[in-house]
């Protein structure tokens, strides 16, 4: 198997997740778009790791790597959105303007 | 898995049948691993349930009550040894962690033990603990109790023991802290997790040196080192046995340790129950047991120290069950002292003798805690001053509790009887006359504090107020339950009585792998029995002399008042005072110290600094800053203030008009890293 296929399937994620990171309102869509995206990269990551057959295997360590943040910040943007929403009542992107000057 | 029997004393060996246990033995592991599920079952279903998640923690005790029966059966017919293993790590090359079971004599006696005493007092439970705060935490707290029990006693090597051990630390630490909203309760929770961490350390490093000496955790293969003398072991043996029981002196309360066994009475009663009868405090006496080779054969030269450890136990703290006003507390210093003589009989060399009086104790013990719930649910008080006459209308509680108490004492067709009298033999035989007298008189005091647990809380006059009633069946029906066991199970094993060609208890509890030699009386030792239920007969009549004139007030009842023992007593031997005193000694002349040093040294200093300090700043900031610096800054930051006010309309404060710009930067970065690369 060639790589470009898989490269067209992760810019193909990538894109989705950037359509949903901009045009989605709702808060935890956002977050999940943005792991869309992430793990665009990782498909990326692993494909040229297996194509390189890197010794250290970087790519899959690399990958690892950004899952673990990737739940982390997930963890935190999920409890930020939930504190929005208690303090908002709304958890749509566009309706917050916190960080208005 | 290997079989093998060793002769290992001087004592007649039995002959010992050994079969696999078949199923049952393979499967045991399902007893182990069922509380945990129960555990998980009660946090997420139990508020939704009737009985807000007993119903589950009951079931699994039930379930495990007939499977160690079947065991049990298994044992006397067969003869059972099994042992399984799953590895869950390796150390190094050679050192493996592993989680198993075993199923042996000594471990089923335990199954039996911890499942069925368990199973009532959670029955129990469900009616005490009706109504109270937090009842699916409770239940929930209480199966991590039994089940850290199940998994120690099951243990084929020390690191899973030590799980449990913690285990069952934890529980009682959540347990004895249920009524954490008064400040006493939950500290006397901390008390009683942090003097267990200070014996835990021991156990821990004594662990660690069976694990370098010997390349392994096992029991199983310490016995075998231990009766084939192996070189290495015995060097260090004397100072693992030291460690090893450093630990169950913690856990099993012993002289220093026993200080957080009393103030553990603050938990609900079922969970003092189940603590001093079936679990956490026959842990320390069980660990005895399970190494008991290595005590018989190489850690000779401290076993004195344990049986003088054990006879301070037995007796001194025996005494302060006379001064107690709080009942549970009479019962709390009743166990220790009991504990008292299980350490001494095991140090002195009777396996039998203290493994048997912890399984008697079980029973008896356990009745009394609930009999003691019962009033204590109908009165509203743990204060003896606060009852007196429920003989009439508490009859099953009143009845259950005498028989406990009878048993307790030692009086003769009770189980307490038999494994007493067992311990005083085994004192005799092994040479230790005066720690024998000792026990003795420590027989004297069993029956007297419990005469007057009995006379002041069931005959005379009723002391408290509101109307006292009888508890409901759901209480009574496990009093009665236990009582029988309390009146009968001694039987199981007197001297020179065998079971057709089974053998009885002594037979059936030996850990088949390794056969120890302790001594077993062929015949009953009339002499002994004699003596035994004579200090207990002295007992019940002192008791009943002073205390069964009916008097107003606990001082009026309380004619113990010899000048030097009785404040040495209620002061509990100054211990506690001792501890204090020693923190104050300590605290208060470096806290005066500290306070000088802070008054005149440093305020002085730092109040000069002050005055230094204000005189210049008056005189830099009238002149030289609001004349000349102010007005050149003053201008800059309505420059710069000015411009902020425009830019600032760039910050909408939208996510995605952000997100776009990022967006969109990379965008033309690409198409301009394609473009000009």
């Amino acid at each position: 198997m060639t790589l470009v296929p898989i490269l067209i399937l992760a810019a193909l994620l990538f894109s989705l997740g950037v359509y949903g990171l901009l045009a989605r309102r709702n808060a935890v869509l956002v977050l999940l778009a943005i792991e869309l995206m992430l793990n665009a990269v990782n498909i990326n990551l692993i494909a040229f790791e297996a194509m390189i057959r890197d010794s250290l295997a970087t790519g899959q360590v690399f990958a690892i790597f950004i899952i673990t943040v990737a739940a982390a910040e997930v963890g935190i943007g999920l409890a930020i959105v939930l504190l929005i929403f208690r303090n908002r009542a709304t958890a749509n992107v566009d309706e917050f303007n916190l960080m208005k000057w | 898995m290997t079989n093998f029997l060793l002769a290992a004393a001087e004592e007649e060996v039995h002959e010992i049948v050994a079969g696999t246990g078949g199923f049952f033995g393979e499967y045991a592991w399902i007893m182990l691993v069922l509380p945990w599920i129960a555990v998980l079952g009660i946090i997420f279903f139990g508020k939704r349930m009737k009985y807000l998640g007993a119903e589950i923690a009951i079931a699994m005790l039930a379930f495990n009550t007939v499977w160690s029966t079947i065991l049990f059966v298994l044992n006397i017919t067969k003869g059972v040894v099994y042992e399984g293993a799953v590895v869950i790590a390796e150390i190094g090359s050679d050192l493996v962690l592993e989680l198993g079971w075993v199923v042996d004599g000594l471990s089923i006696m335990m199954y039996f033990v911890v499942s069925f005493v368990g199973l009532v007092i959670f029955i129990y439970a469900v009616g005490y603990m009706e109504g109270d705060v937090r009842v699916t935490w409770f239940f929930a707290a209480f199966t991590i109790f039994a089940g850290s029990m199940l998994v120690l006693v099951g243990a084929p090597n020390l690191v899973q023991l030590i799980i449990g051990w913690e285990g069952v630390g934890l529980a009682s630490y959540l347990l004895i802290g249920h009524y954490w909203e008064k400040k006493e309760n939950s500290s006397a929770g901390m008390k009683a997790f942090y003097a267990n961490k200070v014996a835990d350390v021991g156990l821990i490093i004594g662990a660690i040196m069976v694990g370098a000496t010997l390349g392994t955790f096992r029991f199983s293969e310490l016995s075998r080192a231990a009766v084939e003398h192996a070189d290495d072991l015995a060097l260090v043996a004397g100072m693992i046995g030291a460690l090893l029981f450093f630990g169950a002196m913690g856990k099993s309360a012993q002289f220093p340790f026993h200080i957080w066994l009393p103030d553990a009475m603050a938990g609900p009663t079922p969970v003092s129950a189940l603590m001093h009868a079936a679990t956490m405090v026959t842990a320390g006496i069980y660990l005895m047991a399970r190494t008991f080779p290595l005590y018989q054969n190489l850690a000779e030269d401290i076993r004195p120290w344990m049986v003088a450890i054990g006879a301070i136990t037995l007796f001194a703290m025996g005494l302060l069950a006379l001064v107690a006003d709080d009942i549970k507390k009479v019962l709390a210093y009743s166990t220790v002292s009991q504990l008292g003589y299980m350490m001494t009989a095991v140090a002195a060399g009777g396996y039998t003798a203290g493994v048997f009086h912890l399984f008697t104790h079980a029973f008896f013990k356990a009745l009394l805690f609930l009999g003691a719930g019962s009033v204590i649910h109908a009165v509203h008080s743990n204060n003896m001053s606060d009852m007196g006459g429920l003989r009439k209308v508490m009859p099953r509680t009143y009845w259950t509790f005498l028989i406990g108490s009878l048993a307790l004492a030692g009086i003769l067709p009770f189980a307490g009887f038999w494994s007493k009298d067992e311990i005083l033999v085994t004192l005799g035989h092994e040479g230790y006359t005066a720690v024998m007298w000792i026990a003795i008189a420590g027989a004297f005091v069993t029956a007297f504090y419990m005469t007057r647990a009995v006379t002041l809380t069931f005959w005379g006059t009723y002391k408290g107020h509101g109307h006292p009633h009888e508890s409901k069946p759901i209480m009574t029906v496990p009093l009665i339950t236990l009582a029988v066991p309390a009146a009968i199970i001694g039987f199981l094993n007197i001297p020179g009585v065998e079971f057709g060609s089974t053998g009885n208890f002594t037979t059936w509890l030996g850990m088949r792998e390794v056969v120890m030699g302790d001594h077993h009386p062929t015949a009953p030792d009339w002499g002994m029995a004699a003596i035994g239920l004579g200090a207990a007969a002295l007992g019940i009549l002192a008791g009943l002399a002073l205390y069964a004139k009916d008097r107003a007030t606990q001082q009026e009842r309380d004619k113990f008042e010899i000048p030097v023992l009785y404040p040495l007593l209620r002061r509990k031997y100054y211990m506690d005072d001792a501890a204090l005193g020693l923190v104050w000694l300590i605290k208060a002349p470096f806290a005066n110290a500290i306070n000088w040093i802070n008054d005149y040294i440093i305020d002085g200093m730092v109040n000069t600094v002050g005055f230094v300090t204000s005189g210049l700043a008056h005189l830099v900031y009238g002149g030289l800053d609001q004349r000349g610096i102010d007005l050149g800054f003053n201008a800059l930051a309505y420059g710069s203030g000015g411009s902020g006010e425009r830019l600032r309309r760039l910050q909408t404060g939208q996510l995605q008009q952000y997100a776009s710009v990022f967006v969109g930067a990379a965008v033309m970065f690409v198409i301009g890293f394609v473009l000009f690369r």
